[in-house]
């Protein structure tokens, strides 16, 4: 296949033609620049979607409760609606595998201190599963673990900025941290991807708040994931079988809005994963039609070169040469100028783009970067572009007719 | 060398037909020189066109050191160009961005010829003609008579069984037509056959065999005495 002779001399027909290459070359330039901005641009919008969802498992529902609005099997309206452990463990046991993980939640505010540096914080009350729900990454010791639920042991996992605030440049872990009077040691360090806010958080079992913040057995609001087998579709109706079963539980109208709140994230997930969806489509679309442009440009070119070389190729022909190497020389020219250039656009366009990237972000686009794949998979495209785009016009010069060519002017 | 029989040929110019060649008979032996002569329209380019494998016949036989020449493909044709014939034109037909050189090297790339051995013999040619000092050339950068010069070399590069000039002398003042003339003879000299198409007497005159071609018809073939063309020069 590797034929030096052969290569020598389409480069010495591209070198001779400078302008006529550099033409040719023009065309698919742009058009690779064209396409690799817009997918840069579309890679961008979707890390940011990708990014805003990162925090929490995306196949989560929270279920929280309120009052009721509507009077329901003789009860009246503005009745609150208060979850206990015994809903938490019907979600658990009636769901079966519908349910991944599931927690508790128990909302509180303390003001914590160390030795002499103290703050307010918020507490989060909650079962061990609330790790995978809120991807809490421990960066020291453990998380809450079932033990502590059933023990109803004083122990808390705190976030990042906690231990750095309170503690200053020493460890937390297996210190004793003073909340509102009460002594919890700190059995882990975690931190989130959520942002400043997550690691100023402080988890507790479940449990142990129910005993110290009113002995009863409360819960503010029970969050879980549901199957990540489910599709969409699925999940939806998921979270609105549990929504209608929540409001049977506690005799709440089917068309009271507040007293049971159930937020699904599928529903989210699902129009950013459809938007997402049209974005490529259009992405592609427009990208593929530019590559096309480009590939039609650059064919056009090609057959003018084989009109513009018609007495060459003619000469070549009375001289011994055979189609097939007047097919090549016009298709590998085609495939190198094509490569070269495409390979210029896109170096330009990646160049646009990360020039770009810091004005880009206040427009909701991050990381516009031109991938490896991408860059492998656009080298393939645009060999295969370039053969298509000078199949044509090699046809065309292999079947000239020498005799034609050579008629005199 | 060179048989052909009952040759037709016609080209359709709009609905009807133009009957070029009407029935040619001719023979060619090794070593001869003949012009083929006609006014424009007699169809004598025609005919070096078929001989030259450039065309095809409608009717009638062609054969060319032993071979039948029908129905080539294209890879067939092109094979057999390389192989026997050489080409030399009018208007010279050298390709203008490469040099004297790479032009005379061109039917031996196309020979499958190593580039060492194609750059030897390109030289060899070329010095023969006389040209060695301006192998690398352009043909822009060369008079009319040099430049039929290289082509004669690429022509003679192959080393090709026949040698076939479509008024050679045609876009060449008197004096360079002679030269050129006088190269050919030399050429026919040393052994080669030459068939040339012409409508210059005194061209013809040089060659050894006149073929008079007159509206698709033989009408004379008569062997010559040869005006050597050297005197002239």
């Amino acid at each position: 296949m590797f034929d030096r002779d052969l290569w020598r001399e389409i480069l010495q027909s591209i070198n001779k033609n400078r302008t006529r290459s550099l033409l040719s070359g023009f065309t698919v330039a742009f058009a690779i620049l064209l396409f690799a901005i817009l997918f840069g641009l579309a890679k961008g919008l979707e890390n940011t979607f990708a990014e805003a969802f990162v925090d929490d498992a995306n196949n989560s529902i929270f279920i929280q409760s309120g009052r009721t609005t509507k009077a329901n099997k003789g009860l009246q309206a503005g009745r609150r609606i208060q979850f206990k452990n015994e809903d938490y463990d019907y979600l658990k046991e009636d769901f079966g595998d519908d349910v991944q993980y599931i927690t508790s939640r128990i909302y509180r505010n303390v003001t914590a201190s160390f030795r002499n540096e103290k703050d307010n914080y918020s507490v989060r009350a909650v079962h061990p599963d609330h790790q995978y729900l809120e991807k809490t990454l421990m960066k020291e010791g453990r998380y809450i673990n079932q033990l502590d639920i059933d023990n109803e042991t004083k122990v808390v996992v705190i976030g990042r900025l906690v231990e750095e605030d309170l503690f200053l440049k020493t460890t937390a872990l297996g210190k004793y941290l003073n909340m509102n009077g009460i002594q919890f040691k700190v059995v882990g360090v975690f931190t989130d991807d959520g942002g400043d806010n997550e690691e100023r958080l402080i988890y507790m079992p479940v449990s142990t708040a129910q005993r110290i913040y009113g002995n009863n057995d409360y819960v503010d609001q029970i969050n879980l994931t549901y199957n990540p087998d489910m599709d969409f579709d699925e999940a939806i109706s998921f979270g609105r079988l549990i929504t209608d079963k929540m409001k049977e539980r506690f005799d709440v109208a089917d068309d009271d809005q507040r007293a049971i709140r159930v937020r699904n994230m599928a529903e989210g997930t699902k129009a950013v994963g459809q938007m997402t969806f049209a974005l490529g489509i259009i992405i592609l679309v427009i990208g593929f039609g530019t590559l096309i442009a480009g590939i039609v440009g650059i064919s056009n070119i090609m057959i003018f070169i084989v009109k513009d070389r018609t007495k060459e190729l003619g000469i070549r022909k009375a001289l011994g040469a055979s189609p097939r190497s007047i097919v090549s020389i016009i298709l590998l020219e085609s495939i190198l100028i094509t490569a070269i250039a495409g390979y210029v656009g896109l170096l330009m366009g990646v160049g646009v783009l990360r020039l770009a990237e810091p004005m880009l972000e206040t427009y909701f686009i991050k990381d516009p970067g031109v991938s490896t794949t991408l860059i492998v998979s656009a080298t393939i495209t645009l060999i295969v572009a370039g053969g298509i785009a000078g199949y044509l016009p090699a046809k065309k010069a292999s079947r000239i007719k020498p005799i034609v060519a050579l008629r005199d002017d | 060398m060179l048989t052909i029989k009952k040759l037709h040929k016609s080209y359709p110019i709009g609905d009807r037909s133009l009957h070029v060649l009407k029935g040619i008979d001719l023979s060619v032996d090794e070593g001869e020189m003949v012009a083929i002569m006609g006014s424009s329209g007699s169809g004598k380019s025609t005919l070096l066109n078929i001989i030259g494998m450039l065309d095809e016949a409608d009717e009638g036989e062609y054969i060319l050191d032993g071979v039948t020449i029908k129905n080539l493909t294209e890879k067939k044709a092109a094979i057999y160009r390389n192989k026997f014939l050489g080409f030399i034109f009018q208007s010279f037909n050298l390709i203008n961005y490469k040099t004297a050189q790479e032009n005379v090297t061109l039917p031996l790339y196309y020979q499958g010829l190593k580039r060492k051995e194609r750059q030897e013999k390109s030289l060899f040619h070329l010095e023969k003609v006389g040209l060695r000092d301006w192998a690398d050339h352009h043909p822009s950068e060369l008079s009319g008579g040099q430049k039929q010069r290289v082509a004669i070399a690429r022509a003679l590069a192959a080393n090709p069984k026949l040698l076939l000039a479509d008024e050679p002398t045609g876009a060449l003042d008197t004096k360079t037509s002679y030269e050129i003339m006088a190269f050919l003879q030399q050429l026919n000299d040393e052994g080669k056959t030459l068939l040339i198409v012409t409508h210059e007497e005194d061209i013809a005159n040089m060659c050894k065999r006149i073929v008079r071609l007159k509206d698709g018809v033989i009408m004379e073939d008569v062997k010559v005495d040869q005006v050597r063309a050297e005197q002239y020069v």
